[in-house]
């Protein structure tokens, strides 16, 4: 018979508690059993980014990881009304229009989050000329290498990083 | 994907102990390439220990005045860590040219050493693979090879070691730490850690099953400054097509690892010291063989050593 495994973890500040075939990733976990589809599924492979949630505060691509691997975890997706970047890249992400169709946006998002809060820490990028520097300017170019694990197909990308270099700016 | 049991192991012990029941076993600690050949039934293990609570996840500096680096520490982490980037900056640049962040925050330093090559035709179940299907054969030896190995390949498999951060290592002459299920452990120089395929293309590194590597060590770095120049199809978010980890001393000579050539790090430690380009690229690419799609990386390995050295 196929294992069966307990998992509790909280998503978007609420505890969750669930009962897995081991195979579930954490994006099967987040959509089909937790109902929170506003996490996409794009490649299923680690390629598009859609799947982009923050785990513990850090942006990681939910199709490449099991749900049992995740024991504890807090979970932030798009769906969540407690955190005050995500709001303010949803606004900016309205303001300048930053889709067409949409499908990436949730990736999108809460992959910026992740990426504001690693230039916050003075985490460097491929592209950072000096590594030594801990302060990091999110200049144009810093933002396209450092989203550069999230697709748009349509292709929306100077729309989105003008939103993103608008949200970094506006919360402190 | 195929059913495997999970297992959570809580340490080292836990984990290596587990690995050793008999079951055909992997070790899981981000995921980010096992779950992706997973879901293609690529690697179809019985079972699987998750090592990702079982510590391991500091840097250390050594008495010597190198590093180590817990196995469990995430790529993220290891590329961010100030000791890292401003004295192994090599390295740090390696980590941060590959894969995107999202993957990054999950991949470790012992995973992303154990990483399969991403030989399109590895991939594709439909098609022969050697690596895959021992005997069945190699598709990319007359298909689309492109990516594919010039130096230290057999005639049964093409595939490169797509690893950034292994070439880094590789050059630094990084020692990579293990134990097993009996409490035995070794130290593997880097360089030891991957087979070329011969004609077992499908046994990738001389670690047993139970083999689980803790940590990763770098010795003092050596002086000059450090460059890893990636050479890809896209700019960021790639593999490499060729890349070069370089320690260039005051002097001008250096020192060079290589990427995207062959089915492990490459170094030729003879080449080392040099200070002409073509002198180092002939020493380099001896024996070089180019597949079709992939000659290109013949001349373009010895124009990105030329310019490493005016870097």
């Amino acid at each position: 018979m196929d294992q069966i495994i307990k998992v509790a973890l909280s998503v978007n500040g609420r505890p969750q508690e669930l009962t897995l075939d081991p195979r579930t990733t954490l994006l099967d976990a987040l959509r089909e059993h937790l109902d929170f589809t506003g996490v996409k599924k794009g490649c299923d492979h680690g390629q598009c980014g859609a799947c982009t949630v923050l785990v513990n505060g850090q942006r990681i691509n939910s199709c490449l990881s099991l749900a049992v691997m995740h024991e504890g975890d807090e979970i932030t997706t798009i769906e969540t009304e407690e955190s005050a970047i995500i709001a303010a890249l949803q606004d900016a992400f309205v303001s300048h229009d930053g889709f067409q169709c949409g499908y990436c946006t949730p990736g999108q998002i809460c992959s910026a989050a992740g990426m504001i809060s690693e230039a916050k820490r003075g985490m460097p990028s491929y592209i950072t000329a000096t590594l030594g520097d801990e302060t990091v300017r999110l200049t144009e170019a810093e933002i396209r290498e450092r989203m550069s694990g999230n697709i748009c197909r349509c292709a929306a990308y100077p729309n989105i990083v003008h939103a993103i270099m608008q949200a970094a700016g506006a919360v402190p | 994907m195929r059913a495997f049991t999970y297992t959570r192991a809580r340490d080292s012990a836990q984990a290596t102990n587990a690995a050793a029941n008999g079951k055909a076993t992997k070790f899981i600690a981000g995921g980010t390439n096992l779950l992706d050949l997973m879901k293609l039934q690529v690697e179809a293990p019985e079972q699987l220990v998750d090592i990702n609570r079982i510590g391991l996840d500091k840097i250390e500096d050594t008495p010597d005045g190198g590093l180590k680096i817990g196995a469990m520490v995430r790529n993220a982490v290891l590329a961010a860590d100030l000791r890292v980037r401003t004295r192994y900056e090599a390295l740090s640049r390696a980590l941060l040219s590959g894969a995107s962040a999202q993957l990054r925050n999950r991949a470790t330093t012992g995973g992303n050493l154990l990483q399969r090559t991403r030989c399109y035709y590895f991939y594709d179940t439909t098609k022969p693979c050697n690596k895959r299907n021992p005997g069945s054969g190699c598709a990319a030896l007359g298909g689309f090879n492109r990516i594919h190995a010039i130096l230290g390949t057999s005639e049964h498999c093409i595939a490169t070691n797509p690893s950034d951060m292994a070439v880094a290592m590789r050059l630094l002459d990084a020692t990579v730490a293990t134990v097993k299920a009996d409490g035995s452990t070794r130290d593997i120089p880097i360089a030891a850690l991957h087979k070329l395929p011969g004609d077992t293309p499908d046994q990738e590194t001389i670690l047993a099953q139970d083999e689980l590597i803790t940590a990763v060590t770098l010795p003092p770095p050596p002086p000059g400054r450090q460059i890893y120049r990636k050479i890809r199809d896209r700019a960021s978010y790639a593999f490499a097509l060729v890349s070069v980890a370089a320690i260039i001393d005051q002097s001008g000579r250096a020192r060079m690892a290589f990427g995207g050539l062959a089915p492990k790090p490459w170094r030729v430690e003879a080449a080392d010291q040099q200070t002409d380009g073509d002198a180092i690229a002939d020493q380099v690419l001896q024996g070089a063989t180019g597949h079709g799609a992939n000659d290109f990386k013949i001349p373009l390995t010895r124009r990105a050593i030329k310019a490493v050295l005016r870097d």
